[in-house]
């Protein structure tokens, strides 16, 4: 095949001056390992996210309650929301699936000589339906173990293996801050929330439980809770969902037209997406900063071509002397322009996988993710730039006369 | 005898120099045969290298007409002209213009790259072709561990490759001492005693005793057209 011997050609040729062939693929390849990277790390946020999404269990709302307002000035007291909010909810908001609530706390958990710092959450047996949450091991709470605020636990993940390692930790007996609880499940694990927090570093006891033991009982919301996550069913309109909980919300705290509310609704999947369309803007933008360096880096390309042309005038004129038409002449240079801008591209990869294998390894950023795709584009995209920046100097040197490049001092 | 291998008539070459005309060939008649040793002599600015020029397909007569194995070159667009470089002329050049950092193989199947040759036979061809000129045992050195002479023998080799009609041959002594020098026309007398068609073009009268035939131009005027009684023959003296 001719094109092997019009790589060989070009090969031979940028191998005459190696640090002047390396220092043009310079722009090249940093352009491209740039490209790269950056697009590999808008995948990884991306990828992250749809990870935490899922793992928050699809379509969730926190609901909290807010700092009353009196006479205009915020007050220290919040609002409690309640149980009764959640069953309220959940009864009659269409579309919800499930309002769980949840009374969090935290403390010291103690297995034989072993201690643990954790987070102790109150919860019913809804809160795993709202987070898509199944028990890996043992069961779910009973109604009367939540009603009458039995003394068990459901362990997170996390904690099973800090404590328990590789015994059995159903049907033991695990010290919660200052009582013993019989550890009856253990959940599946969930890994890390958008927070970057270990979601399995956790243990659940009934709300009633938590509340009597560790939080104490507001005199004058008994039944308050710290939140309420509220799952809507696949495919329902959200924005309606989270309307027709604020209007109920405000009717049963009776909260006149106009006034602020006392609590606060917030959809939590649309604040991870918004955030990570914020990450991918950003990315975007650097990709396009980095794939301007591309284009420095083709001018680069053109400039050493040009010199090449000038520099290699007597060998154009020879190789025309022997029989090399114009366009054969045009097709060397061209070629050469390419490998150049090629090997630049492959380079700028093989640069691209190392960074974002060393960043992935000590886990810097969102970690990143090539895609073949962007591999193939970018490489595709820099031999377009040799076909691009090579053209004119290749047009140059196949128009010149014989003899002109044959004498050519 | 027959028809010419080059047929020229009225040549003229025009350059401009800035705003002056120059006649660098002012109408040129000329019949060169199959089989011939052609000197072309001259000083500097006779218009000896524009001749050469115009029989090597390298550039076009602004006026007259120039015939090459029958085929009349002015009609001949670029391709063309490139297509009758590849295949019936075999250049040498004073300086060798070998490709550098590439071994007297590859330089020698330089012109196969642009013909339709099947590369199955390029090595072959060259393998010949180095041979035909003794550097059989040197093939794979590159133009800097050749010597002058060595060199000299590639770029003729290379000529070779594809059977040309006519060499065409520019000082090709020109960068050489005089033994080397020898031992090159030397190996042009031997091509031409197998037939093939050489033009020399020199400054050097000596070289040219070697020819069988001698032109001399003049102010861009073919002075002289004479046949050498005397051929020097370089094989006798003393080369080796």
């Amino acid at each position: 095949m001719k094109i092997v011997i019009l790589l060989k050609t070009a090969i031979t040729a940028l191998r005459v001056n190696v640090l002047r062939s390396c220092l043009t693929m310079l722009g090249i390849i940093i352009g491209v390992a740039a490209v790269i990277i950056m697009v590999a790390m808008g995948a990884g946020a991306q990828q992250k996210v749809d990870e935490q999404i899922k793992s928050l269990g699809g379509n969730v709302f926190f609901v909290t309650g807010a700092f009353r307002q009196s006479g205009g000035a915020r007050s220290n007291s919040v609002v409690k929301i309640n149980e009764d909010d959640a069953n309220l909810i959940e009864k009659q908001v269409p579309g919800v699936e499930a309002a769980a609530p949840y009374l969090s706390a935290s403390g010291q958990v103690i297995y034989g000589n072993l201690n643990w710092s954790t987070e102790i959450d109150g919860i019913d047996n809804r809160y795993f339906v709202v987070r898509d949450w199944g028990i890996a091991n043992g069961r779910e709470f009973t109604p009367a173990e939540i009603s009458r605020g039995s003394k068990v636990v459901i362990i997170g993940e996390r904690v099973r293996s800090e404590l328990f390692g590789a015994s059995d930790p159903i049907g033991q007996t695990l010290r919660v801050t200052n009582f013993n609880a019989i550890v009856i499940g253990v959940l599946n694990e969930k890994g890390q929330d958008a927070r970057g927090e270990d979601q399995d570093d956790v243990i659940f006891l009934p709300i009633k439980t938590v509340r009597n033991k560790i939080t104490g009982v507001n005199a004058t919301n008994p039944k308050s809770v710290s939140f309420i996550q509220v799952s809507a069913y696949d495919g329902e309109d959200m924005d309606y969902i989270e309307d027709e909980m604020s209007l109920l919300l405000r009717q049963r705290m009776r909260i006149p037209v106009g006034a602020d509310d006392l609590f606060r609704i917030r959809n939590v999947s649309e604040m991870i997406a918004t955030r990570a369309e914020t990450i991918q803007v950003f990315n975007t933008l650097l990709a396009w900063v980095a794939s301007v360096s591309l284009v420095v880096g083709g001018i680069g390309i053109m400039n050493i071509m040009l010199v090449s042309v000038t520099e290699r005038t007597r060998e154009i004129g020879l190789r025309m002397a022997v029989g090399a038409k114009p366009s054969d002449i045009l097709y060397q240079f061209l070629i050469e322009s390419i490998v150049l801008c090629g090997l630049g591209g492959f380079i700028g990869v093989m640069i691209a996988y190392g960074f974002v294998f060393i960043g992935n390894q000590y886990g810097i950023g969102a970690g990143g993710i090539i895609e073949t795709r962007v591999v193939l584009l970018s490489l595709g995209f820099s031999g377009l730039i040799g076909v691009f920046f090579g053209y004119y100097p290749a047009l140059k040197a196949s128009r010149l006369a014989p003899i002109d490049a044959l004498r050519y001092e | 005898m027959s028809e010419p291998l080059l047929r020229v008539r009225q040549a003229k070459k025009v350059y401009t120099m800035g705003d002056e005309l120059v006649w660098a060939l002012k109408g040129v008649d000329l019949d060169i045969y199959q089989g011939e040793f052609v000197a072309i002599m001259g000083s500097s600015g006779s218009g000896k290298s524009t001749m050469m020029n115009l029989l090597g397909c390298l550039d076009i007569a602004s006026e007259g007409s120039i015939a090459f194995a029958g085929q009349e070159l002015s009609t001949l667009s670029k391709n063309e002209l490139a297509s009758v470089r590849n295949q019936r002329i075999g250049f040498v050049f004073q300086q060798f213009n070998l490709l550098p950092r590439t071994s007297a193989l590859d330089n020698v199947t330089l012109p196969l790259l642009y013909s339709n040759v099947p590369e199955a036979d390029w090595i072959s061809r060259a393998k010949q072709c180095l041979e035909s000129v003794g550097l059989g045992s040197r093939m794979d050195h590159h133009p800097g561990q050749l010597s002058g002479g060595q060199q000299q023998r590639v770029a003729i080799a290379r000529a070779l490759i594809n059977d040309p009609l006519m060499i065409l041959a520019d000082e090709p002594t020109g960068a050489l001492d005089t033994h080397t020098g020898l031992e090159v026309m030397a190996l042009f007398q031997q091509l031409n005693q197998q037939g093939k068609t050489i033009v020399l073009v020199t400054h050097e009268p000596e070289i040219a005793e070697f020819a069988s035939r001698k032109l001399t131009f003049r102010d861009g005027e073919l002075i002289s057209d004479e046949r050498n009684q005397h051929i020097r023959q370089a094989a006798d003296e003393g080369v080796a």
